[in-house]
């Protein structure tokens, strides 16, 4: 076995310095009822070059987003990521270390987190980032979490152009904390009514943009009604990019800001591994949750890093902590983190540029279309178009013609069969999009 | 000054207590490194969760060692922790409360008892 | 001829061996490193793009006009940050990284390269079931291994980490006791050396947390236990092997007792690595369990993440199961997304770590039955022959055969001025990663060792004489050579107290400059 140094030889002669006669010897305190005899009923190991040749089949049975005209967002973004990215987190010393508990020897992994927490702050008009969490959608649940504990109360109200599965995700989280949610069922243009009806009794509003259908919001209003009761706004981002273009959350006001960062540096991954992004204002910083990485000096005077705060974790607090997380997407932070290095501010701003051009120029010529209505205003890199048909047929009939064309809105929630969310990014050549307007055009015929 | 066998002290003035954790608590705790205090005008049963006392390595919860409103807390200690550490008897006090049974203080210890309960706890 | 004399030296006689202060403050191959705020500007940037058409905005008034900041780098300025920053970490690539309960094992670089295949790594999670088919077929084949390895009939994949494993397993617990009007049963029992996560996530299920003393042999308290057990338990959370390294023998008697009451039993997986292939915890009663991919079938830790938990459940808990969840439907996989009445809800935005579960079977494929078997053997074997080799030296702390870490107390080190964290330094100096220090609590000053099968005899044998030398080196009173480590790593010891009492999590430009 390849991955094995040990031999017989050795395996004997520890045997021996143990005193037990076979390594059987080593399980005596598994009830024997429960000690298995042989070998489990799976198959025996493989060569490298027979599990490469298994698994590159498997992966062959899939179509790949690349592979052909590709127009998906939702909550996952397809971006070009410079090789120089995954070059650098395959390196040993990032790959292969665990969290920087022993900051002597782990400033590689600290520094960049450093440099992460304040890259997101930058990016999302905040004070203060910790060092991730697992994804949008589970940032967004603590987050909710955090304005209860913050504003000891138990009710939130989530906005309809909140990502549905956001919303799922944060239900799934407080329903055994007595917390309420008012969850407004999701549509386009319907955000403003949360504004209606807030009461005292509110930690939070979590309002999304741009939102689920691609509309971008001005968070202001929300801010300033949330405010006018006590309560905290939450700002929710599927699309980090688009923070290159639109103005920052925390700008307009926003409390706690959460997001999936996958656009930058992660890629598609079939869901995951993603990294979600998570801001506050510095006065709540006590009650964020997750890992925080923070600035000291070492016994010399010399500035180096270490995770602090970590009274709130559960190692410490167990069932007081501020959240059961112990983890964050660590080498997904790092990929973000060399990406957004490399873009740096003026090229953060083109990609946004880019990304919102291509989304025009795809929206003007899917609208041109007969019975094609664009049905958000405003949009980044994502907007939602009416069809005159179900639109999950047409998604299926374009996919015959190998043009994925966007997510029917039926896939995420109900009662909006005919919309269809399209998004554009920088890898979507002029080429694509006429492929993409005659599949339509195909299907909707 | 009293004490109360969760290390914490108090100070009565009139019906006004002050509260804060002896020195030997403040030494087990290591560098105090924040305080989370309660909010003026809370009230509490004897035996709640007050406060919190975060080291580097521990957290613990302040309990109000008497029932009571708060009347006033150390917002000093919110800048600078360390001084829970360097005068935990003094200008390290976390809270002072309005009592409303002064029986409860009954039965607490006063420094000499205190002092043989830690030397019976070891 | 002429001969040139005047090459370079190539003895080192001339050389002085004294230490010195350099110039800039770099040790030759140990570079300091500014943070990218200070050597990067806001207009520079290591990407290229294509000149913009000028499109009219769709932005409304929306668009950004502050300055954002954000630093850019040309692409070999940033390599060489990256690099350099690199070079300050261990990793277990460098050498033994014993941390307990993590389980830092060799992650094959086979691994990497197949979850990068375009199919897996390009493929986004809502594209239409007829263009993932090899990707849903995976998390099948997955799933098909982690049921027959663990001996359950079901697992939920779509946990993200091991934390997050555990609130599925425990809401699935909280639901099925719902289910069954059981709201009279809301204490989780807790043994006190349980991973911190357990007591959190049992709140976050509204659970309240009962806790359980250990015995003198490091497991559970069976006696306290049966005291403790009542109409109101919802149910147990035990680790096993538990965190001292130990096997809780007296498991399937925990589980009788807990199921006698109408509880569940909840096993945290994190060292399910000490049983693949011997032990099925399915076989020991469990209803739910989840696994660290990130462990056991080592996908990489990536400095703290991601990790990877699917969670196993029993018979009573699978219709509590979390979406979305792989179904095979005649000669395809379909993908169930809405919840039914009786899942408990979605745990992420979409399936879980797909990029994970790439790596880990193709891990559980190279190994295969008889390899998997065999790295527990190896485990096994190593932690215990680490346990022996110490034994002399160290302390201990419960002594007999443990399972795949040993666990040590700082006796040995009483009245030597020496402490568990010293020692710990000490090690970075001799270029091992520390062990688990202070962890579990019921062992105290703990040292908690976890080779893995990953090393080979060789590389434990220079380990021990390590170790032993300075155990030895403690007891012999020369504590200035533990307080002072570690020397020789990038930076000496930090200051954490200040870190927390003042904190700094970002650079700004007016107080670092």
């Amino acid at each position: 076995m390849r991955y094995l140094p040990l031999n017989e030889n050795d395996r004997a002669a520890m045997l021996d310095v143990v005193g037990v006669k076979s390594v059987d010897d080593l399980f005596v305190d598994v009830p024997e009822a429960a000690r298995l005899d042989g070998l489990i009923d799976l198959p025996t190991h493989m060569t490298e070059a027979e599990v490469d040749a298994r698994l590159t089949a498997m992966a062959g049975k899939n179509r790949a987003a690349g592979a052909g005209p590709f127009f998906m967002g939702g909550g996952a973004y397809r971006h070009h990521i410079p090789a120089s990215v995954d070059h650098l987190i395959q390196r040993s010393e990032f790959l292969t270390a665990y969290t920087p508990y022993q900051p002597e020897i782990s400033q590689g992994t600290l520094q960049v987190l450093f440099e992460f927490q304040t890259q997101v702050a930058m990016l999302t008009g905040m004070d203060v980032a910790n060092a991730s969490m697992y994804d949008g959608s589970t940032a967004c649940g603590e987050a909710v979490l955090m304005a209860c504990r913050v504003k000891r109360r138990k009710k939130c109200v989530l906005a309809p152009g909140l990502h549905p599965h956001y919303a799922a995700v944060t239900e799934n989280l407080c329903q055994y904390l007595d917390i309420s949610l008012d969850i407004h069922a999701p549509a386009p243009g319907k955000d403003v009514d949360v504004l209606n009806g807030l009461d005292k009794d509110i930690a939070a509003i979590v309002v999304q943009s741009p939102n689920v259908f691609g509309e971008i919001i001005d968070l202001e209003p929300y801010a300033v009604a949330a405010h006018a009761v006590g309560a905290l706004l939450i700002a929710v981002f599927t699309e980090p990019v688009a923070l290159g273009a639109i103005k920052s959350p925390g700008e307009m006001g926003a409390d706690i800001v959460v997001g999936e960062g996958q656009s930058i540096g992660v890629g598609l991954n079939f869901g995951g591994p993603y990294v979600g992004l998570f801001a506050c204002r510095q006065k709540l910083v006590r009650q964020m949750p997750g890992r925080v990485c923070g600035e000291t000096v070492d016994a010399q005077g010399k500035r180096g890093y270490v995770l602090t705060l970590s009274t709130r974790e559960q190692h410490i607090r167990r069932e007081k902590a501020t959240s059961n997380i112990c983890t964050n997407s660590g080498l997904c932070t790092v990929a973000f983190s060399i990406h957004m290095t490399l873009l740096g501010e003026a090229g953060l701003r083109t990609l946004a540029a880019i990304n919102h051009e291509k989304a025009c120029m795809l929206a003007d010529k899917l609208t041109a279309i007969d019975g094609v209505e664009l049905v958000t205003d405003t949009f980044f890199n994502e907007f939602t178009l009416r069809l005159p048909k179900k639109a999950s047929d047409v998604v299926g009939d374009m996919v015959a013609q190998n043009v994925i064309g966007g997510l029917h809105a039926s896939r995420l929630m109900d009662g909006q069969d005919d919309l269809l969310i399209v998004c554009a990014t920088e890898t979507n050549s002029e080429a694509d999009m006429d492929a993409f307007v005659s599949a339509l055009k195909g299907a909707l015929s | 000054m009293k004490y109360t066998e969760d290390h914490e002290w108090i100070q009565l003035d009139g019906d006004i207590a002050t509260i804060g954790v002896s020195a030997h608590a403040a030494e087990q705790l290591g560098d105090v490194v924040y305080v989370e205090l309660p909010e003026v005008g809370a009230e509490f049963d004897k035996g709640d969760d007050a406060a919190v006392v975060e080291s580097v390595k521990a957290a613990s919860e302040i309990y109000a060692p008497l029932g009571g409103v708060i009347t006033a807390v150390n917002e000093a200690l919110e800048e600078t922790p360390e001084t829970v550490n360097a005068a935990p008897e003094t200008d390290g006090w976390f809270f002072k409360m309005k009592i409303s049974d002064a029986s409860e203080l009954d039965g607490m210890m006063d420094a000499e008892a205190y002092k043989k309960f830690l030397a019976s706890e070891d | 001829m002429s001969m040139n004399t005047q090459g370079r030296q190539t003895t080192p006689d001339a050389v002085s061996a004294r230490e010195h202060q350099t110039v800039s403050g770099n040790r030759g191959l140990a570079q300091t490193e500014k943070l990218i705020f200070e050597i990067g500007t806001p207009r520079r940037s290591g990407v290229d793009f294509p000149k913009l058409k000028g499109v009219k905005s769709r932005l409304g008034s929306m668009a950004r006009t502050d300055e954002i900041g954000l630093p850019g780098l040309s692409e070999p300025e940033a390599m060489r940050h990256y690099v350099r920053l690199s070079q300050k970490n261990y990793a277990i690539d460098m050498g033994v990284y014993p941390l307990g309960s993590c389980t830092m094992k060799h992650n094959p670089r086979l691994n990497e390269k197949m979850a990068r295949l375009p199919g897996f790594a390009d493929l986004h999670p809502l594209q239409p079931r007829g263009t993932v088919q090899g990707a849903l077929e995976l998390m099948d084949e997955l799933s098909h291994w982690i049921c027959t390895l663990t001996g359950m009939p079901v697992v939920a994949m779509s946990p993200k980490a091991g934390a997050h494993g555990e609130l599925c397993g425990m809401m699935a617990i909280r639901a099925a006791l719902d289910a069954k009007g059981a709201g009279h049963k809301r204490r989780v029992l807790v043994p006190e050396s349980a991973h911190g996560t357990n007591p959190a996530t049992a709140v976050l299920c509204g659970f309240s947390i009962d806790t359980i003393p250990a015995n003198d042999a490091g497991r559970v308290d069976m006696e306290a236990l049966r005291a403790k057990i009542g109409d109101d338990v919802a149910g147990i959370m035990l680790t096993n092997p538990n965190t001292c390294g130990l096997f809780e023998n007296d498991i399937i008697e925990i589980a009788e007792l807990i199921h006698g009451v109408g509880g569940y039993f909840y096993c945290d997986g994190a060292n399910f690595n000490a049983l693949v292939g011997r032990v099925r915890p399915g076989d020991l009663g469990i209803d739910a369990m989840h696994l660290n991919l990130h462990k056991t079938f080592s996908t990489p830790h990536g400095g703290g993440g991601p990790g990877s938990g699917p969670t196993v459940l029993s018979e009573a808990l699978a219709p509590f199961a979390p979406v979305p969840y792989v179904e095979k439907q005649g000669d395809g996989w379909h993908l169930v997304e809405n919840a039914d009445d009786k899942s408990f809800g979605r745990m992420t935005a979409f399936h879980g770590q797909m990029g994970m579960f790439t790596r880990a079977l193709s891990y559980m494929l190279s190994h295969g039955s008889d390899g998997l078997k065999q790295a527990t053997e190896d485990a096994v074997l190593n932690a215990n022959y680490v346990q022996a080799s110490l034994s002399g030296e160290m302390s201990p702390a419960f002594g007999g055969i443990c399972m795949h870490e040993a666990l040590f107390s700082d006796e040995f080190l009483e009245g030597t001025g020496v402490e568990t964290l010293d020692f710990a330094k000490a090690m970075i100096d001799e270029g091992y990663h520390p062990m688990t220090m202070y962890f579990p609590l019921v062992v105290k000053g703990a040292m908690l060792i976890e080779p893995t099968e990953s090393e080979s005899k060789a590389e434990l044998d220079r380990f021990i004489d390590v170790m032993n030398a300075l155990a030895k080196k403690a007891k012999s009173g020369d504590v200035a050579f533990f307080k002072a480590a570690p020397i020789y790593a990038p930076l000496r010891r930090l200051d954490e107290t200040r870190a927390a009492r003042k904190p700094v999590l970002r650079w700004r430009e007016e107080t670092t400059a």
